[in-house]
């Protein structure tokens, strides 16, 4: 349903994308995960015919992003990161207006807009200016907007930013059940893990312009052989720890802020005595162990660890 | 056709909006009075000097108010641009079928239907003064469509300027550096032959002076058609001009995105 080709942009000196390449297939849930500036929105941008690649193609639907915008313009949903109704009309006119200028009209347009309020619950503020709709309400607007016109693939972009957790969760459902009652194909970024594990079919890990690691979580996660063992150190010695931690066979893979040491080992659990008493003897004061089995978030610290540690960065 | 219709759609949302806002409709409705009695009263006596082609003051006035409110309004009209800019309101529309030219249009549009609303209330206020347009109801259609026209032209460069600089901060100041000073180099408040030479010779090509030479011919009498034509079909052509360098700007924002 979307392909991506080695689509590369860059911003002045900035290599916004480097090389990004996935495949979304029809009616599948996809997600790109990867931290802030990782080149996630460039790609939907690009992907929404709203700026151009400077090499690579892409393709939504079986059109080019390039050759025919006007054709992926008519397939596409796009649901903007920050936004983007118009806050001085009301929930109904802002759909009223998409279906519009996407060709709807007759009874078929009062119709779907008043289908949408109900389908994302906003119906009892349907004529209520958006300007004083709270967060919650406006992002619901936002979906409604992008799925107006009956698109075949919606892009949403960080959809739930800005919202508390309680909404976050909310949303969430939403968006699963929407997937099922449009039957949509749905591209979305985020950068909260937790989103793209409960919601994702399967996700691409986006890393400093390129796709580091692409699968569904499931098959991402066993990729990372083993559990997780995380020492939280009680002050310093973090260089001391790491030694030590390698002598016992569990080899240092990241430190987190400073003072928390993730290793691998093949079992947690029958490791974890001889990591202990091993520090415990070389005078290092534990604040807290953990064994975890791998988590996405491992997975992203693995790939994304890896990308920053590769020689191609020192480069 | 679908150009005309998006831009139909784009621009009826633009105008609900506005009509929502009561304390701007006031101004929309005031201000125009405020410039024609202020400035019709002030240089009531001008005429003495000669060159007027008429006695009466509020009678050479009040066609140029047209086009002076015309074009201050224009001047402003990018703001509502940079609006939709800064709320994301353009990123989502480009990516609907909806063109950049629509988009572009849709905000001249709605500036220009002001200015035409605008202009009759100042022409009913000077009926009201005792001002008699002197080709009748054809010269009340030419003072409008002047009106229109130079907003048009205008409106094209401020919606330039929003896309280009997204910032109101220079709106503004763009807007005052070219206000005043166009505004004095043109016969808005003065007849022709009472500026000095170099000033006659810089309004020639100040479309603000366009629109008020227009305006005045089919006010005055010995009304001269063929000059009336051939200002408004000046203006029309740097519409056309303005509104298509406001939707070539369009790339440069997009760079941005």
């Amino acid at each position: 349903m979307i392909v991506v080709e080695d689509v590369r942009k860059r911003y002045g000196q900035v290599q916004a994308l480097d090389g990004v390449s996935f495949e979304v297939r029809e009616g599948e849930v996809f997600g790109l995960l990867g931290p802030n500036g990782a080149g996630k929105s460039t790609t939907v941008r690009v992907l929404v015919t709203l700026t151009h690649a400077d090499e690579g193609r892409a393709s939504v639907a079986g059109h080019d992003v390039r050759a025919q915008p006007n054709a992926v313009r008519r397939v596409i949903g796009y649901v903007p990161q920050d936004s983007g109704v118009d806050q001085f009309g009301t929930g109904r006119e802002n759909l009223m207006l998409q279906g519009r200028v996407q060709g709807m009209g007759g009874r078929d347009l009062p119709a779907r807009a008043q289908e949408l309020l109900e389908l994302v619950g906003i119906a009892d503020a349907a004529d209520r200016i958006v300007k004083n709709y709270s967060g919650g309400m406006r992002r619901r607007l936002d979906i409604a907007l992008g799925l107006m016109h009956r698109p075949r693939v919606l892009f949403l972009d960080e959809p739930t930013t800005g919202l508390d957790p309680e909404a976050r969760v909310a949303m969430w459902d939403e968006v699963s059940r929407l997937a099922r009652a449009e039957s949509l194909t749905i591209l979305l970024t985020t950068h909260y893990l937790e989103e793209a594990d409960q919601l994702t079919d399967r996700l691409a890990i986006v890393s400093q312009g390129k796709v580091v690691v692409e699968g569904t979580s499931a098959e991402l996660k066993a990729k990372l052989s083993g559990d997780a063992v995380h020492v939280e150190l009680e002050d310093g010695f973090v260089d001391a720890a790491r030694q030590v931690l390698a002598g016992v066979g569990a080899a240092p893979e990241q430190v987190l802020e400073n003072r928390t040491i993730v290793s691998r080992v093949a079992n947690g659990g029958r490791a974890l005595p001889g990591i202990i008493s091993a520090l415990e003897s070389a005078g290092i004061e534990v604040a807290s162990v953990s064994v975890s089995r791998p988590s996405l978030d491992d997975v992203y610290l693995h790939f994304t660890g890896r990308d920053f540690g590769s020689e191609d960065r020192a480069a | 056709m679908t150009v005309a219709r998006h831009t139909w759609f784009l621009t009826v949302r633009q105008a609900r909006n506005l009509m929502r806002e009561p304390i701007w409709i006031v101004l929309l409705l005031v201000q125009p009075m405020v410039w024609l009695v202020l400035y019709g009263q002030l240089f009531r006596n001008v005429t003495r000097l000669g060159g007027f082609g008429t006695g009466s003051y509020i009678t050479f006035l009040a066609p140029a108010i047209v086009v002076m409110n015309a074009f201050f309004g224009a001047t402003w009209s990018g703001m509502s641009m940079i609006n939709d800019l800064d709320h994301k309101v353009v990123e989502r529309f480009l990516a609907t079928p909806a063109s950049r030219f629509s988009i572009v249009l849709s905000q001249i549009v709605r500036s220009a239907l002001t200015a035409a609303i605008q202009a009759v209330i100042i022409l009913l206020v000077a009926l009201a003064l005792g001002v008699r347009v002197h080709t009748g109801i054809a010269g009340w259609l030419v003072i409008i469509l002047a009106g229109i026209l130079v907003n048009s032209a205008f409106a094209g460069i401020s919606q330039a300027i929003a896309l280009l600089t997204r910032r109101e901060a220079t709106m503004i100041a763009v807007a005052n550096f070219i206000g005043l000073p166009l505004l004095f180099l043109s016969t808005t408040m003065i007849a022709r032959p009472q500026m000095p030479g170099w000033m006659q010779t810089a309004a020639r090509f100040n479309p603000v002076d366009w629109g008020v030479r227009a305006s005045r011919e089919v006010v005055l009498p010995g009304t001269d058609w063929g000059s009336v034509a051939w200002h408004l079909l000046l203006l029309l052509a740097l519409s056309a001009l303005t509104a298509g360098w406001a939707t070539s700007t369009f790339r440069t924002y997009q760079r941005s995105l």
